[in-house]
């Protein structure tokens, strides 16, 4: 074990010895790993910020909702059964929280009907358009994950009785009103007023994926006056109680759904309950395949710094012959031999890789200063993956040249000039 | 290279236990088509505290020989046997123990680390044998001191004379104290000078109870030991004590 130990510290030292003896060679060498390491890592962020900017979306969203709507979320083929479908209305929502507060232990929370269409809004001299304007019921603050920057969702009564009262995306209130509060002020959709009653705090989105902060909410008796909501404008969101359980509550769900529809057994189901568990489940082998592609593609790279690694272990290798034989004939076993040729090839790609750390850093705080928006993950797990790809590295590509070294005849590497 | 004959009162000191015992040893190289006799039956016993010079001209079998006696190879056929292990028979990493452990090199060119300095050129053997730190920095500065380099324990080869180096390769051998000291032509890159220091070392060494196996071609250096063995194409030509 002494010995071991007293070799491992003794490869690492000529390694490093090495590297500070031939700097212009190393350096070269280990350029290859920190390109290769740097294409890796900034691959494997910019995958894991796709990833989080969905998870986000998703979880803004709420990942415990249940969408009941007219079509699935999955493409069908055949779309005519799909057309002919009723629409939903707010009072689909209200027999289903009844069925929900008659049913025992049940898994679902409550149901919300959401209406939405894209709306130009107005305040002063200043206009926004394309906010994406729902309506809904005062239950949609169950629904959301979101936290108000000021102010609040709209009561139980002033949604019934259709107040005209709205509730701001970050991004609508700060278009409209730049640098001051847009509590208590008006905005006037499609011509009518609505007075802001609650701004959302900012949310930052995904490539504007599902973000509130495009957002403007008002009570559905409100928005019914100017939008219609008749053809299948109105979709329901349930909120479950258990997002573990979701499966469960969806079974629990449908089962409302034709009592709310009054569907006789054996028809089929004339309405789509969707999850965003199924949404995921369809971007996931996209995502993966993305991230496939471009980690194979990146990996090139670093292969041809392991390939340069290789070559420069085989060239130390020839050049140190004599060496070799003289440490063999010291005492030196094949693997004292193999263990210094594969520390040597180690180091130059650990110092690679550190160095290419440093860079994709860099690259990153760069581009998380430059698009705050975009999620970014430079996290610890993504350091030490990279710090063993380069150690696997090295190990991979100084293993030819260094098994060579260590089963050199001592003799002859003794003779050799 | 002309060194002054050594002094007609030189001591021999007697002889210990048995180190090397080698009996009809050959060794053969297969060359392509061709297949050389490099040894073709040689016997030798060695015993501890001789002094003993290995001649012969080129050709003879002294390299190979040598690199049988170093452990660095095996023989074809015959036995060997070191302190009484079968070195014949033992694999490559038994025989890299039996170096370390046994066996002292010095070699022509000095075969130094280049980047390492003197203390650490003769640490390595002590490393391979896993000696703890504290204890193989000791006993390299009193190997190095022991052969007069107290003084250039931080030097690195380049930084030191040829005969220095020499030194320094020495302590190397000495380190690990070895059952004996196998120098291959240790002066043949040193002026006369130089090399006639170098003899003196040796010769202190074995009067402080080393033994040691000198390989060289120049009759003025085999001189120096107390027996000499003559080697012509393959086989013992004499062996006996310097008259």
């Amino acid at each position: 074990m002494e010995r071991v130990v007293s070799e491992v510290t003794e490869s690492v030292r000529m390694a490093f010895g090495q590297i500070r003896a031939n700097p212009l060679r190393s350096a070269l060498t280990a350029l290859g790993v920190i390109i290769g390491i740097v294409a890796v890592t900034l691959m494997g962020t910019a995958i894991r910020g796709i990833d989080l900017g969905f998870d986000r979306s998703l979880a803004m969203l709420g990942d415990d909702v249940l969408y009941v709507q007219k079509w699935p979320w999955h493409s069908v083929d055949d779309w005519w059964n799909y057309a002919n479908r009723p629409p939903f209305y707010a009072e689909d929502a209200v027999a289903l929280n009844r069925i929900i507060a008659a049913t025992p232990r049940s898994l679902l929370d409550v149901a919300v009907p959401v209406a939405g269409r894209g709306a130009t809004v107005k305040a002063g001299g200043n206009q926004v358009s394309g906010v994406q304007t729902l309506g809904t019921t005062a239950d949609y603050g169950r629904t959301i994950s979101a936290d108000f920057a000021a102010g609040r969702l709209f009561t139980d009564t002033e949604a019934t009785a259709g107040r005209a009262v709205v509730v701001l995306g970050s991004d609508v209130a700060e278009a409209l009103f730049p640098g001051r509060s847009a509590l208590g002020e008006t905005v006037t959709v499609k011509g009518y007023p609505l007075e802001i009653i609650g701004i959302l705090a900012k949310q930052g989105s995904f490539l504007g994926l599902f973000s509130f902060d495009n957002q403007i909410l008002l009570p559905l008796n409100e928005y019914r006056k100017f939008f219609d909501i008749r053809h299948g404008a109105i979709q329901l969101r349930v909120k479950v109680r258990d997002k573990l359980r979701l499966d469960e509550a969806q079974e629990e769900l449908v089962g409302a759904m034709r009592r709310v529809r009054g569907q006789v057994p054996g028809e089929r189901d004339n309405f789509s309950v969707n999850q965003q568990q199924a949404f995921k489940q369809q971007l996931d082998p996209i995502k993966a395949g993305i991230a496939f592609a471009g980690l194979f593609i990146t990996g090139l790279s670093l292969f041809v710094g392991a390939i340069g690694i290789m070559n420069i272990t085989f060239v130390s290798v020839k050049e140190r012959t004599k060496e070799i034989g003289t440490r063999k004939a010291l005492g030196a076993r094949r693997r004292s031999i193999l263990l210094q040729f594969l520390i040597e090839a180690v180091a130059i790609c650990l110092v690679g890789g550190l160095l290419g750390l440093l860079v994709t850093y860099g690259a990153c705080l760069g581009v998380q200063a430059a698009l705050p928006n975009l999620p970014i993950d430079f996290s610890g797990s993504l350091v030490l993956t990279a710090l063993a790809v380069s150690v696997l590295t090295g190990v991979i590509s100084g293993f030819a040249p260094a098994w060579g070294a260590s089963r050199l005849d001592p003799v002859v590497a003794l003779r050799y000039e | 290279m002309t060194l002054p004959a050594p002094s007609a009162s030189r001591p021999v000191r007697p002889a210990g236990a048995l180190v090397i015992a080698i009996a009809g040893v050959t060794k053969l190289y297969v060359m392509g088509e061709e297949t050389i006799h490099a040894l073709r039956g040689v016997s030798i016993e060695i015993r501890r505290n001789e002094y003993l010079a290995i001649m012969g001209p080129s050709g003879s079998g002294k390299s190979t020989l040598m690199n049988m006696l170093g452990c660095l190879d095996t023989p074809t056929a015959g036995r060997y046997e070191f302190n009484g292990h079968d070195v014949a028979r033992m694999v490559d990493d038994e025989l890299a123990d039996i170096r370390n452990r046994e066996i002292g090199f010095v070699f022509q060119t000095f075969n130094l680390l280049p980047r390492a300095d003197a203390l650490r050129n003769v640490e390595l053997p002590l490393i391979y044998a896993g000696v703890p730190p504290p204890e193989r920095h000791a006993r390299a500065r009193e190997a190095l001191e022991q052969v007069g380099l107290g003084n250039r324990l931080h030097h690195k080869p380049n930084e030191l004379s040829g005969g220095q180096r020499q030194r320094v390769a020495i302590a190397r051998a000495l380190v690990n104290r070895p059952s004996i000291i196998l120098a291959d032509e240790p002066t043949g890159n040193l002026d006369s000078k130089t090399g006639v220091e170098i003899m003196a070392l040796f010769e202190h060494l074995y009067a402080q109870g080393n033994t040691l196996i000198v390989v060289t071609h120049e009759e003025g250096i085999a001189r120096h030991a107390r027996r000499i063995v003559r080697l012509r194409d393959g086989l013992i030509e004499s062996d006996g004590p310097v008259d």
